[in-house]
């Protein structure tokens, strides 16, 4: 176990600005998850603190040690690639046991570590092919299992379900904090899928052009993101986000829709007036019989597994999602109507995209609809 | 399932069979006529019935070149050796120097490495003979000329570019994340080096140390001009066998099959670890 603290890393490539002025803490034991969307310079942060590239400028501290000009093979890390980067020359087992072969261990003592890990992963029937005989959740499992048999006491996992099959990465998704949890490392885990990051990570910090954007559990991320985008990328389906200009009325500070006033509790006065955009999560929103709902006209309705999302449009035409649990009845095509609960509802200044923080006064009273 | 129909079959065969008899006839042809007297070759109209010789080898390995104006020396064999040596050294020498090169190249752009490695390669641009006679001045100043040290060093000009751009090419093909976690398991990079990307490299390696070999092998000029007799490979001997009582065919023939056996049978060695190399899919994971 340790602690690993980046201090305003730089990174450019030519003029291109990789990683801009990063600043990041993660404590001894924690799973930090890497979130945000492709090109966000996660993958080159990961190798920052591998320490196979160097930053311009700042510093890495690995358990409170200046490791910034310290070479890979000394800074005592393990690694897991998005492409598995496994030895194509060598036998799984091999690969496993590369990061025990730079130590001066005993063969026999490799060995076991090996089988030990193998085991853990469910590869120890397979350890004599080559990579090239693997299937690719094997192929994923070796590299795992590569990146834990030293128990490193710092892991960096960079994307690793990332190039296997759907049903392989719901099963990996349950292990893996099991096996994290075992191991007792701090873990950097990398990932473009929103359900890994909140399943995997004790925080997640989320990326874009360079820098960090928010950082924080999976639930305050998800339940006050920082601003539109990071909401935009939270969630399936998609919060619905609509223009909005929120109204003080005798009921408190409401927005209309299609005429019909959503109360908004601990919206904080000066939002009063001010162009702003409003973030419903679908599942936020139901259907509803009762009176003073927004009318809504039922365009298609998708059914998933565990639930069932029906796309309505208002009167203005506006598009919205509705999910609701699979099973319940819903509306027949044609007109309908929505209730929507405006405490869980978010508002974004519609210029900077930033969320407004609700007061703390906020009383979560619930939709007069709901 | 790829199916073919008879009659597509059968055309392939001859398609291919047509494609290798028109290259593979001079070989055999030059084959047949190392069995042969220059009298039975001078026939015309050419036969393929004759009654084989081997006095063509027989004059080679002796040294002895009987012709209708007496005997004549001649040193061959020790040219056949020169080939070897100086072809062997040269590759090695040039693997030595330019697999770390063309490694340097592939994973670390430095300031000037594109025109470093460009003017390598120019060095090829150039034709032999442009660059000859200010080389053979400068040998001579330096004392290098007719010496195996300088043949060597003038065989690099050959050699070396080939090698480097090839080698640099598979180096580059190797993702750098195979290398990356080697690192980062804990390995030193001479050791990434050795252990990662000599072997994903090793085909690339073995193919442009082959092609650097057959151009060694087979170059005639630098040869020519800066070995005497005793240093000479056998490109520069085989002008021995045209004598002032003519044109010896039958053990030029002798001196070609002799002499293409060597590269022949490296590339046959050669070609089983390309092959293998190649379909291991050397830098998929």
């Amino acid at each position: 176990m340790t602690t690993l603290q980046l201090q305003n890393i730089v990174k450019r490539y030519k003029t291109n600005t990789v990683l801009d002025n990063l600043s990041l803490d993660v404590a001894d034991g924690e799973t930090l998850v890497l979130f945000g969307p492709s090109g966000a310079g996660k993958t080159v942060l990961l190798r920052l603190v591998a320490g196979v590239i160097d930053p311009d400028e700042g510093r890495v501290l690995i358990g409170g040690e200046d490791m910034t000009d310290v070479e890979a093979e000394h800074r005592g890390i393990g690694m897991a690639f998005q492409n598995f980067a496994l030895f194509p020359h060598m036998s799984a087992e091999d690969n496993i046991a590369s990061p025990l072969t730079a130590t001066r261990s005993s063969a026999d003592a490799i060995k076991a570590s090996v089988g030990k890990v193998a085991k853990l992963l469910k590869i120890d029937h397979v350890l004599s092919h080559h990579p090239k005989a693997l299937s690719n959740g094997q192929k994923q499992r070796t590299a795992l299992a590569r990146a834990l048999v030293g128990s490193p006491p710092l892991l960096l996992l960079d994307d690793p379900l990332r190039n296997v099959d759907a049903k392989l990465r719901f099963e990996m998704r349950l292990e893996l904090p099991r096996l994290l949890a075992a191991q007792g490392a701090t873990v950097v885990y990398v990932t473009q899928d929103y359900k890994e990051a909140m399943a995997l990570g004790d925080r997640i910090a989320v990326m874009a052009n360079g820098s960090i954007r928010q950082i924080g559990t999976p639930e305050e991320i998800y339940n006050a993101p920082a601003d539109i985008e990071i909401a935009r990328l939270f969630g399936d389906p998609t919060i619905n986000l609509l223009d909005v200009t929120p109204k003080k009325g005798p009921h408190g500070i409401h927005v209309e829709l299609s005429n019909v006033e959503v109360p908004l509790p601990g919206a904080p006065e000066e939002v009063v007036g001010r162009d702003c955009v409003i973030g419903i999560r679908p599942e936020s929103i139901s259907f509803t019989t009762a009176a003073g709902a927004v009318p809504v006209d039922v365009e298609a309705e998708t059914p998933l597994n565990e639930k069932t999302v029906t796309l309505v449009l208002t009167a203005r035409k506006r598009e919205i999602l509705v999910s609701r649990p699979a099973g319940t009845p819903g509306p027949a095509q044609g007109a309908a109507a929505i209730a929507i609960d405006g405490s869980t509802a978010f508002l974004f200044d519609k210029a900077t995209g930033a969320l407004v923080r609700k007061t703390a006064t906020a009383h979560g009273r619930n939709g007069e609809a709901a | 399932m790829e199916t073919t129909s008879p009659l597509e079959r059968i055309f392939r065969f001859v398609a291919l069979s047509l494609v290798v008899l028109f290259f593979m006839f001079p070989i055999v042809w030059i084959f047949l006529m190392s069995f042969q007297t220059n009298e039975t070759i001078l026939t015309i109209p050419p036969t393929i019935v004759f009654s084989p010789t081997l006095s063509n080898y027989a004059a080679l390995i002796t040294g002895k070149l009987t012709t209708s104006a007496g005997t004549l020396d001649i040193a061959f064999m020790r040219n056949l050796m020169n080939s070897v040596f100086l072809s062997v050294t040269s590759v090695a020498l040039s693997l030595v120097l330019g697999v770390p090169a063309a490694y340097a190249f592939a994973r670390h752009k430095f300031r000037g490495s594109e025109d470093i490695a460009f003017t390598l390669l120019s060095f090829r641009f150039a034709p032999p003979l442009l660059v000859l006679l200010p080389l053979t001045q400068y040998f001579q100043w330096l004392g290098l000329s007719d010496t195996y040290v300088g043949l060597i060093w003038v065989y690099q000009l050959i050699c070396l570019p080939l090698i480097l751009w090839i080698v640099r090419g598979y180096f580059e093909d190797i993702s750098a994340d195979v290398e990356y976690a080697y690192r980062i398991a804990g390995h030193s990079w001479f050791a990434t080096f050795r252990k990662i990307a000599l072997p994903l490299a090793g085909p690339g390696i073995a193919a442009a140390g082959l092609l650097a070999f057959i151009f060694a092998w087979n170059n005639f000029v630098f040869a020519l001009v800066l070995a005497s007799a005793d240093k000479q490979p056998v490109t520069v001997g085989a002008l021995a066998f045209v004598t002032s009582s003519g044109i010896q065919y039958g053990q030029i023939a002798a001196a070609i099959v002799l002499s293409v056996t060597p590269t022949l049978a490296l590339a046959l060695y050669a070609q089983r670890y390309l092959v293998e190399g190649l379909s291991l899919g050397a830098v998929k994971g």
